[in-house]
């Protein structure tokens, strides 16, 4: 019985994880067509400036509540810095060509950005654990948790409601509706697509660093660590659909429970269980869960 | 031009340098063409693919196959030729996509790269996993011989360098010919437009699925190539960032000329052993900088430099 309410715990605080990730994977998708590969390297870098952030505010000796804040300053400023820069100075030249192609220039940026890390950081790793332990720990039922692990679920949840709302309830949400309908004719109407671009990949390169931010305390901080990140998201919203919102959040469901069930009660296959499962949901439904079959155009 | 028989020749060529260079070169640079020829192998498997329009970032799972193929074929086969060991490798991997190919050959474009790549991390889950095949550190492999010589001693110790080179000449003008074949040229046409491609009476299902077995073949000889010149092998080679390796080459070759993959594995081999020596942390950035610069500007690859001056000079 435990086990199961832990596999059922674990795998909520997975998804929820994931969820803030893949999020950002799937709205670059659904607007801008572009599968970013180099998302993994924008959530490497979230946590590399979280961790320095935050560990510059405990070592000055400020209040240790305060280094959460820096998490989330830190993703903001990578977001802020990093998507308009990259969306400005290498995608827009590529608008308008193949999804493998964009595939292959994201993959170029992924292997630039990977050594920018190491070039900026270093190739020691970083720790910065305070806000880990700092909020004390859950117990449920026979388990203790971290509030920590909590506080990213909340974090997910949050950051779904407000892409869910900021899409289908407010005018911006309308206008990208549109843009994600029809490019062209929306332009055409007066829709600045150009500007919309600009704020899409730059939320979505937000929500990456803020998934690595908050991964920061967790783990140690060392090169390489989005390399494996970002081949899990694309299970993820490859299950889910590509594009679809609804689908990230129940493939990050799905992918979080198949994670930890394997954890739990099949520790050998726990690598490549996520792997299986996506293969699994796109035999029966190839363009994943959420995505209807499109008719071809000649 | 493609299936021509001045190719042909030109690779004969190409293939009497590398056996008269053999004794001139020292052993560095012996095992760096032995392994560029490899990775050439896998890259010209990518261009059979990209000139269907498919991009996969998964060869690193017949890459892996083909090595771990060689590796088993000496440990518990008791398969001690190299030459054996090349050629199970290659029909292990083609196996495998046999059967992967029945639903991979169902997809296009961005699905097709990323289920490859998923099934490439999960033989890499597995190998990693199963302490038979060593896990994570993998297991040495020794060359016996090839072709009947002992590999330690006198004409045996050129016996993988000549493999490879033999494997390479004969993979180059086999898919040589095959691209100018009916079933090869059929490859562009299901890049450009599928649908026409089935009303012409064609089977688009067929032509995917062969070329990605063709494909899965190579790739399984340049990993049981690049197993018996490193001398080991580990679950590194199915890992996605190793199959974005041969992507690297093959968008650096384009898909033009049956030769490039080649000559682009070599100059991604002689670049990454003096990076990796001098500048362990720029090297990926300078990869990715190079790529992004051929994507950009030379979108046929670095070989069309060679072309569009010849068309201009004409």
């Amino acid at each position: 019985m435990s086990t199961i309410l832990a596999v059922l715990v674990d795998g909520v605080i997975y998804a929820s994880w994931m969820f803030i990730i893949a999020s950002g994977l799937t709205l670059i998708y659904g607007v801008m067509r572009i599968l970013n590969m180099a998302h993994g390297s924008l959530y490497a870098l979230g946590a590399y400036a979280a961790a320095s952030l935050a560990g510059a505010w405990l070592r000055a000796g400020r209040a240790p509540m305060g280094s959460y804040l820096m998490l989330v300053l830190a993703a903001v400023l990578v977001g802020l810095v990093l998507g308009p820069l990259i969306e400005r100075g290498l995608l827009r030249y590529c608008y308008g060509r193949d999804e493998v192609v964009l595939v292959l220039v994201t993959y170029a940026l992924f292997l630039v950005l990977e050594d920018v890390v190491k070039l900026v950081w270093g190739v020691e790793s970083y720790f910065i654990s305070e806000p880990y332990g700092l909020l004390g720990t859950l117990d449920v039922g026979p388990l203790s948790y971290p509030w920590y692990s909590f506080a990213i679920v909340a974090a997910a949840v949050a950051a779904g409601l407000g892409l869910w709302w900021t899409i289908t309830r407010t005018q911006h949400g309308k206008l990208l509706t549109a843009v994600i309908h029809d490019r062209e004719m929306s332009a055409a109407l007066g829709i600045n697509v150009r500007l919309i671009y600009l704020v899409t990949f730059t939320a979505g390169t937000m929500l990456a660093a803020i998934g690595g931010a908050l991964t920061a305390p967790t783990v140690s901080v060392v090169p390489a660590m989005g390399v494996e990140v970002i081949v899990l998201a694309f299970a993820v919203i490859v299950i889910g659909g590509l594009g679809s919102m609804p689908g990230a959040a129940l493939g990050a469901l799905l992918v979080g429970m198949v994670h930890a069930a394997a954890v739990h009660f099949f520790p050998e296959i726990e690598l490549f269980s996520i792997y299986l499962a996506m293969a699994l949901v796109l035999l029966v439904r190839p363009r994943g869960l959420f995505v209807a079959v499109e008719a071809r155009k000649i | 031009m493609i299936g021509s028989r001045r190719n042909f020749v030109g690779l004969g060529i190409a293939l009497l340098a590398l056996g008269l260079a053999a004794p001139l070169m020292p052993r560095w640079l012996l095992s760096l063409v032995t392994i560029a020829l490899g990775q050439g192998l896998v890259a010209l498997g990518l261009l059979l693919l990209m000139r269907a329009g498919l991009v996969s970032f998964g060869q690193g799972l017949y890459f892996a196959t083909g090595a771990y193929a060689v590796g088993l074929a000496s440990e518990r086969l008791g398969l001690k030729d190299a030459a054996l060991q090349v050629l199970l490798g290659g029909l292990a991997a083609a196996a495998m996509a046999a059967v992967l190919g029945l639903l991979l050959a169902r997809y296009r474009a961005i699905f097709f790269a990323m289920l490859s790549l998923a099934f490439s991390m999960i033989l890499y889950g597995i190998l990693v996993k199963s302490a038979a095949l060593g896990s994570t550190d993998g297991f040495g492999v020794t060359v016996h011989s090839v072709f009947g010589l002992d590999a330690r001693e006198g004409l045996g110790r050129y016996g993988v360098y000549g493999l490879s080179a033999l494997s390479a000449f004969a993979a180059a003008v086999g898919i040589d010919r095959f691209l100018g074949s009916y079933l090869g040229r059929l490859g562009p046409a299901v890049r450009d437009n599928e649908l026409r491609v089935e009303y012409m009476g064609a089977s688009v299902h067929g032509v995917v699925y062969v070329n990605l077995v063709l494909a899965a073949g190579l790739a399984g000889v340049g990993g049981a190539l690049t197993a018996l010149e490193v001398g080991h092998i580990d679950p590194e080679m199915a890992y996605w960032t190793t199959s974005g390796e041969f992507v690297f080459v093959a968008i650096l070759s384009g898909t033009s000329s049956v030769a490039a993959p080649f000559l682009g594995a070599f100059l991604l081999v002689l670049l990454r052993s003096y990076a990796k020596q001098h500048a362990p942390n720029t090297w990926q950035l300078v990869m990715g900088a190079t790529m992004l610069a051929v994507i950009l500007f030379l979108p046929e690859g670095l070989w069309s430099i060679f072309r569009s001056r010849k068309r201009r000079a004409a």
